[in-house]
């Protein structure tokens, strides 16, 4: 008998001893994970997912489908590093968890199929998304998503809530037309900044892209959007698939280091999050690591950037009582908390107030809400009882998925909320 | 056996409260602490007459029965030494009744600390006892260990918190104790239970005493360059009867880490800083700030700040309440000691445990309970040389003896547990730890509740715990 092939190494970081170590199971982390805060399982806690991966790692446990689903089901959203104590890198051990997983583990057909298509022949190439948007627009248009919903067909295929969760495609244009273009600031130019659009945002949110231009533009940057980017590869590297997301970086890096920009800016968290960690998907003896670090030394969200800079457009006043979701990714992994919120005290008229456990998920978390659609559901109903509570009529938030589950939200539990990107409130109060 | 016990648990509680695959098994072998111990078969208990009915079952089999709340504790207090049914109180986490007018909430046990306190801070309200996990742990386990934390200088442990209390006996009977009014006639059972580690009873419903936030509130940092300024700062705090509500000291050289974390200002180049907080009607507080600040002075203290608000103050906090985790930093594994001196022997003991530190290779941090002379060194080990987590064990034991020499105790509020049952005797003599044994008896003739917790086993401590640690999995 031949011994089986070697397997591949996993490319990119691969944590150390250290990594896990700091861990020192003081289970701090507990109560500020959603899944255990659901569960009350240690499977589904930070601390005991951590001592999964250590145990695969040293073989004493079979990276199996018990080791999977507790990954699985992970929302990969890091309030646990904010919680821990010790400095532990949860998100880099979870990427990781899940890159061995995809090398070693044989999912079912049907997964496997579903996860090449999105992360390999979807994502990745924009004319594909463009016309599965176009697809999905003329049934969310053409009565057909009435008839879908209307008939008990989608129940009866188990799709009702996550059909509710699909983007509402733009109208035309979609942002892939704006590609190339350069918006030049109004008044004194103080900064410019390159744009990162997104891949689904390009026909899902189309119109935030240009409120964020918009924005941008009126306080005093020229906004260069490269032509050649690509999706960001974030998904990608949440699901353990780091081939893709490292073709897409190497992509990625090449086009925006053909110019010099004082910052690359994206509205989406859970790209920026990604964005900048991008080394971490290169070995430090790979050239795209260090071209990687110069990209993400200029990353910025754009609630970060704007906070910095400081607003210098005249805004007008807009009376509203408005509460803040924190994305997951800006919070826990970019660590941006105050920006969002200095910029909504920045608009006269607004009220704010702050969201109790603005802190845990809404259940958005990437694909989550598609691949765990029950327990994001669960996770979201809390949420909308803890919005009501504040009495905001407007719900903010900083990310296009966190977007798509509040707006969700609103409509399964008819709370009535307007749900908005902090640079569209800012966009509708520029003067 | 096991398997037919598995299957009649799952017929009683349902599906998703029962965890018998080895895979799950081994995520319940640890808690904070050093130890290890792995259950037999984990449980979901979401009422007392569950708890009540598992109890029977259990017996029914003869199995050995330990409770868990959220698995923070540091003397794996709640860890299934010796097999068994462990019952997991996390999903009994309801606030059952607030009684504003009375100043008391009933908790189901697996209530997190904190969360009590944030489901009553909008009247103005408060749980008092704050171990420094109080984020994720339970109110349940809390009983069970009488957890205490910074402000126990002031306003006492758990048991001082406790009025009544629903517990299930060995049996599986239902008995309730205490009450409201906590002043019932007759022994004070209430009492008795708190603390007891789970060899008593298991406990489904507890009765807490809520209080009232003060008027004023100011925290103090004061800064020094030397462990012994900043202990004969605690001594002079203590002589002169000045009654701060927390007075917390950590070392210098931990604060660097400490500060990785929090960012709330503290120093990285001191020997030691003291974090004290004053407490009670605007007069007194500044009264008693402006004496506190004196005393550093008078001590050399090279700069004492006050906290200009309570964002500031709740991050001093939140840098002293995460201290141990932010020890991973430092080193893979640490170990938190839990011991009681007292106050006026402060600074030679600190001097004492540096000593031994080094005669044993290990650099011993402090962060504790100054004010009340509660200890808790930290001794930062590498668990993949198990002849150094063998070391590290021997000073930790010699530390505690000192404790006791100098009239003090082997634990100030992280129980007993597994860490220290065979060092029991070092503070009791055979006919108080008899005593001790009828009062368990009285409760848990059989012994099948907690068992191997709390009394010595006759065997060495520390080869029972190397054991430990052979059996489990890695050591991390």
């Amino acid at each position: 008998m031949t011994p089986p092939a070697p397997r591949a190494a996993i490319p990119g970081l691969v944590p150390a001893y250290e990594d896990y170590a700091h861990c020192t199971h003081c289970g701090l982390c507990l109560n500020h994970c959603p899944t255990y805060r659901l569960w009350k399982l240690e499977a589904d806690s930070p601390r005991g997912r951590i001592r999964q991966m250590i145990l695969v790692e040293q073989g004493e446990l079979a990276a199996g489908p018990i080791f999977v689903q507790h990954m699985d089901q992970c929302l990969d959203c890091r309030a646990c590093e904010t919680a821990c104590p010790a400095g532990v890198e949860y998100g880099k051990l979870i990427e990781y968890a899940r890159a061995r997983i995809a090398r070693d583990y044989p999912r079912p057909l049907f997964s496997r199929l579903a996860r090449d298509f999105v992360y390999r022949r979807l994502l990745p190439f924009p004319r594909r998304i463009a016309a599965a948007a176009r697809l999905t627009r003329f049934y969310q248009r053409s009565g057909l998503q009435w008839l879908a919903r209307r008939s008990g067909a989608l129940r009866l295929l188990g799709l009702a809530e996550r059909e509710r969760l699909l983007p509402r495609m733009d109208d035309d244009p979609f942002f892939f037309e704006r590609l190339g273009q350069i918006f030049p600031a109004q008044g004194t130019r103080r900064a410019r900044v390159a744009f990162f659009a997104g891949c689904v945002a390009q026909v899902g949110f189309a119109r935030l892209n240009e409120a964020t231009i918009r924005v941008l533009t009126a306080n005093g940057c020229e906004v260069v959007v490269p032509d050649g980017q690509l999706c960001c590869g974030a998904l990608a590297a949440h699901a353990g698939v780091r081939d893709a997301a490292r073709d897409l970086a190497r992509r990625n890096l090449a086009v925006f280091q053909k110019d010099s920009f004082d910052a690359i800016i994206t509205n989406a968290a859970g790209c920026g999050s990604t964005l900048k960690e991008y080394a971490q998907l290169f070995s430090t003896e790979e050239p795209e690591h260090a071209q990687a670090l110069a990209f993400q030394a200029r990353m910025r969200d754009v609630t970060e950037f704007l906070a910095t800079l400081g607003l210098s457009a005249p805004l007008k006043s807009l009376p509203l009582r408005v509460t803040y979701q924190d994305s997951c990714h800006l919070l826990h992994g970019q660590k941006v908390k105050d920006a969002p919120r200095q910029l909504l005290r920045a608009i006269p008229g607004v009220e704010f107030v702050e969201l109790p456990y603005t802190e845990i998920c809404c259940g958005s978390a990437g694909v989550y809400n598609v691949t765990q659609t029950e327990a994001s559901l669960e996770l979201l109903a809390e949420k909308m009882r803890h919005a009501a509570k504040t009495r905001a009529q407007a719900i903010v938030t900083a990310n296009p998925g966190c977007l798509l589950q509040l707006r969700a939200g609103v409509e399964m539990h008819k709370t009535g909320q307007e749900v908005l990107h902090v640079v569209e409130l800012l966009d509708r109060a520029l003067r | 056996m096991l398997a037919r016990l598995t299957r009649e648990l799952e017929a009683l509680l349902g599906p998703g409260a029962v965890l018998a695959r080895a895979e799950d098994l081994i995520l319940y072998e640890y808690d904070g602490s050093v130890e290890k111990a792995r259950p037999d078969v984990v449980v979901f208990p979401r009422s007392t007459e569950e708890v009540s009915r598992i109890v029977r079952l259990a017996n029914r089999y003869n199995a050995p029965i330990v409770g868990r709340g959220a698995g923070t504790g540091l003397s794996g207090g709640a860890l299934a030494r010796s097999g068994g049914v462990m019952l997991v109180f996390a999903r009994m986490d309801r606030i059952l009744e607030v009684d504003y007018e009375n100043l008391r909430a009933v908790v189901q046990p697996g209530v997190v600390n904190f969360d009590l306190t944030r489901a009553v801070e909008h009247a103005g309200l408060y749980y008092a006892p704050d171990p420094s996990s109080q984020k994720a742990c339970t109110i349940g386990g809390n009983v069970s260990e009488n957890a205490g934390g910074p402000h126990t200088l002031a306003y006492g442990v758990t048991t001082n918190h406790v009025t009544g209390l629903e517990v299930v006996l060995t049996d599986g009977e239902i008995v309730r104790v205490g009450g409201k009014s906590g002043d019932a006639l007759g022994y004070d059972l209430t009492g008795l239970l708190v603390g007891s580690e789970g060899t008593l009873a298991l406990v489904t419903e507890i009765t807490v005493r809520l209080s009232r936030k003060p008027e004023a509130v100011k925290t103090l940092l004061a800064v020094f360059e030397s462990v012994d300024d900043a202990t004969e700062t605690v001594v002079e705090i203590t002589a002169r009867a000045i009654t701060p509500a927390a007075c917390e000291m950590m070392d210098g050289w931990t604060l660097a880490a400490i500060e990785e974390y929090v960012h709330a200002g503290f120093p990285r180049d001191s020997g030691a800083v003291l974090l004290i907080e004053v407490e009670g009607i605007v007069e007194a507080v500044a009264a008693q700030a402006e004496a506190v600040t004196e005393v550093c002075r008078q001590h050399q203290a090279r700069e004492v700040r006050v906290a200009r608000d309570a964002r500031e103050s709740e991050l001093l906090w939140k840098g002293r309440k995460n201290a141990f985790g932010a020890m991973g930093r430092l080193a893979p594994s640490n170990y938190v000691l839990d011991g009681v001196i007292p106050r006026s022997r402060l600074p030679q003991t600190l001097r004492h445990i540096t000593a031994l530190g080094r005669e044993n290779g290990f650099r011993i941090g402090n962060i504790f309970h100054a004010g009340d002379g509660n200890l808790h060194p930290i001794i930062l080990y590498d668990p993949r040389d198990a002849a150094e987590f063998e070391r590290a064990v021997r000073t930790a034991n010699e530390i505690l003896r000192y404790c006791v020499e100098l009239g003090g105790a082997l634990t100030g509020e992280h129980g007993v547990g597994m860490e220290k049952n065979e060092l029991m005797p070092l503070l009791f003599s055979e006919a108080d730890l008899e005593l001790m044994r009828r009062v368990r008896d009285a409760f848990n003739p059989a012994g099948r509740l907690n068992p191997g917790k709390v009394f010595p086993t006759g065997k060495g401590c520390g080869e029972v715990r190397m054991k430990a640690q052979a059996e489990g999995a890695p050591p991390l």
